[in-house]
């Protein structure tokens, strides 16, 4: 069946066209995007109102539904009045490609509608700091606990059937507390971040201390090593390249929770750029902040992923990402 | 054995004798009496081991052989340490083991080499454990690297190696940390034949011309009468020892040995002790029935 499969998918192999898919993976989602934008056929369920006519609801950059439109040119024509006219529109909520792109930009070249709002790049920097803290006090204390639950046994009994509740738990449910305990500003954050990221980690890093090939413990102890030299010389470096790839994964994760985090006590950060700018329907600058999430997340983690593969020269698993 | 033409296999030419009773002049290097090995097992216990005693010489060469199930593992890893027996001695040098230790190098059937460390590094790696200097680990290293011919390769990782390389590093490994006897179990068992019988050349040259005493497992018999001074047979389930055979085959050994009559001898008599011709119905491994086979391709499409 194997070779059926690969057979058949030859022309998607080699590194050229591999590039290639990896291009198309981007291009082809902004292909529809802006077919859906710019080709007035396709979707464009609104007309954008540009002269009122006799209609005196109308005003000018109004988008009104086209059969609501077609209705009012109906009746003024009927009554003989100056007809409204219009150009077809996408709903306020799907700005154009060219349009999220000038917001891109202008979000940090011009200053904030409101006087004292945070920059764009202000209210990212504190979003960054927020994640990082979060994931660097979860992984301070999981990833040697999880080291530990997947070495010995008694100890992944005594911590793991409670984290195994405990994950099931969503962290949001934990705000309410989080506030009443650590106050209104990053505090409580940081905690919803730490509590989505430390029991998942803890888990899967004593499984991927589980997965270690016995053999080289086995080996290691009949060249003499015994105690927590075991674990220093031959579990930690044994699994690390497998370590690196979960945190990776996590880190991943925290992002997930950013936007919920930020939402409890005082709202900050990107999320409180992207609900500011929700409430004005400045949509294009929603989706460039959207946009900006995504491009540090995919950024951050090609850029560990290369670290990975210098920091790992033995482990194959790392050259495939 | 006499009818089909081959000689006795317990027959010795004088130069075989001789060097018997030399190697039993020798110290007792290893000494396991009435060792015993019960696992607990979902129906009951399960044994694996039952009353195996036998001795091992300074610079012996002995091989373990038996039919799978027959507790070979189970022998040698508790010889090594890696597992606690149930009743009985294992006593290396007249001290009894606990826990696996440095007087007892190990090779895996698996490639066990610590792939985050080059060659050299895992070379280094008993030296470091032992407290050795950086330096002095290093030079050692060097020696053996030197001696299993792999200098080349120092600071290779082990993914970049061939199976055969591997194995050579991990005996390397364990021989430079100066054991008491070394303990193999199926070492070259996932090599192809080719590199195989290179290996063997190889650990014999090695043999030759270190101070060391060798406890091999293998379930291929050829290997076992090529390598061994003395082949330990064990019977599965329990397992149990059913002779302790000294292998009238001349050394230096050679490949061309392999028609000899004592090598044919030997292999005979391992056949018949390996594979009874009685029990040979009632095994529950490979042995049972054949499993009929539907025809999956077209009736007039045959290939015979």
């Amino acid at each position: 069946m194997q070779a059926f499969l690969s057979r058949s998918g030859a022309w998607l192999k080699g590194p050229a066209s591999s590039r290639l898919l990896v291009v198309a993976s981007f291009v082809l989602p902004v292909l529809l995007w802006a077919l859906v934008s710019y080709v007035p056929f396709l979707w464009h369920p609104k007309v954008l109102v540009e002269e009122v006519g006799g209609v005196d609801y109308f005003q000018v950059g109004m988008r009104v539904d086209r059969a609501e439109f077609d209705d009012q040119v109906k009746e003024m024509r009927e009554a003989g009045e100056a007809l409204p006219a219009g150009r077809p529109a996408n709903p306020i909520y799907l700005p154009a490609p060219h349009e999220v792109a000038s917001a891109l930009y202008t979000a940090f070249t011009t200053a904030p509608e409101q006087r004292g709002a945070p920059w764009l790049h202000e209210s990212l920097w504190h979003s960054i700091q927020i994640i990082f803290w979060g994931f660097v006090l979860s992984s301070a204390l999981g990833v040697p606990l999880g080291i530990l639950a997947g070495t010995y046994a008694g100890f992944s009994r005594l911590t793991e059937p409670f984290i195994e509740f405990f994950r099931y738990l969503p962290a949001p449910a934990f705000g309410a507390l989080a506030v009443a305990v650590l106050g209104i500003y990053d505090g409580p954050k940081i905690a919803i971040i730490f509590i989505g990221t430390f029991f998942q980690q803890v888990l899967i890093i004593a499984n991927t201390t589980r997965k270690l090939d016995r053999t080289l413990i086995e080996a290691a102890r009949t060249l003499g090593t015994r105690g927590s030299r075991l674990i220093t010389r031959v579990v930690l470096p044994g699994i690390l390249p497998d370590l690196y790839r979960d945190q990776r994964i996590l880190l991943g994760w925290a992002w997930t929770y950013l936007l919920v985090a930020e939402l409890i006590g005082t709202s900050s950060g990107i999320t409180f750029f992207i609900t500011q700018q929700a409430r004005y329907q400045h949509f294009d600058n929603v989706y460039a902040a959207i946009i900006i999430i995504g491009v540090i997340g995919l950024g951050s983690d090609l850029l560990l992923a290369a670290l990975g593969r210098k920091l790992f020269p033995w482990d194959q698993a790392q050259k495939r990402g | 054995m006499t009818q089909s033409g081959l000689p006795s296999y317990l027959e010795q030419s004088d130069a075989v004798r001789e060097r018997f009773a030399r190697i039993r002049e020798r110290e007792v290097i290893l000494e396991v009496r009435n060792l015993h090995k019960r696992y607990p097992a979902p129906g009951g216990e399960t044994e694996a081991l039952r009353d195996v005693s036998f001795r091992i010489h300074r610079r012996e060469f002995v091989c373990v052989i038996g039919a799978s199930g027959c507790g070979k593992s189970t022998l040698i890893r508790t010889l090594a340490g890696l597992e606690k027996h149930s009743a009985g001695e294992v006593l290396l040098d007249g001290k009894p083991v606990d826990g696996p230790g440095r007087d007892r190098g190990m090779v895996f059937q698996g490639y066990s080499l610590f792939p985050w460390l080059t060659v050299k590094r895992n070379v280094m790696f008993g030296p470091q454990m032992s407290g050795h200097s950086f330096d002095a680990a290093e030079r050692q290293a060097r020696q053996w690297l030197e001696l299993i011919g792999l200098s080349k390769f120092a600071d290779s990782y082990p993914h970049q190696l061939s199976g055969g390389m591997r194995q050579r590093v991990a005996i390397a490994r364990a021989l430079v940390n100066q054991p008491r006897i070394l303990l193999m179990d199926e070492p070259f068992g996932a090599l192809d034949a080719q590199t195989r019988s290179r290996m063997q050349s190889h650990l014999l040259d090695i043999w030759r011309n270190i101070d060391i005493t060798i406890l091999f497992i293998t379930h291929d018999l050829d290997e076992a009468i090529y390598l061994a001074d003395r082949i330990l047979v064990l019977k599965p389930h329990p397992g149990e020892v059913l002779e302790f055979i000294e292998v009238p085959v001349p050394r230096p050994r050679t490949p061309a040995q392999f028609s000899s009559p004592e090598f044919l001898a030997t292999k005979a008599r391992l056949d018949a002790l390996i594979h009874p011709p009685e029990a040979e119905a009632d095994h529950d491994d490979d042995s049972g029935d054949k499993p009929s086979i539907y025809r999956l391709t077209d009736v007039a499409d045959s290939v015979e």
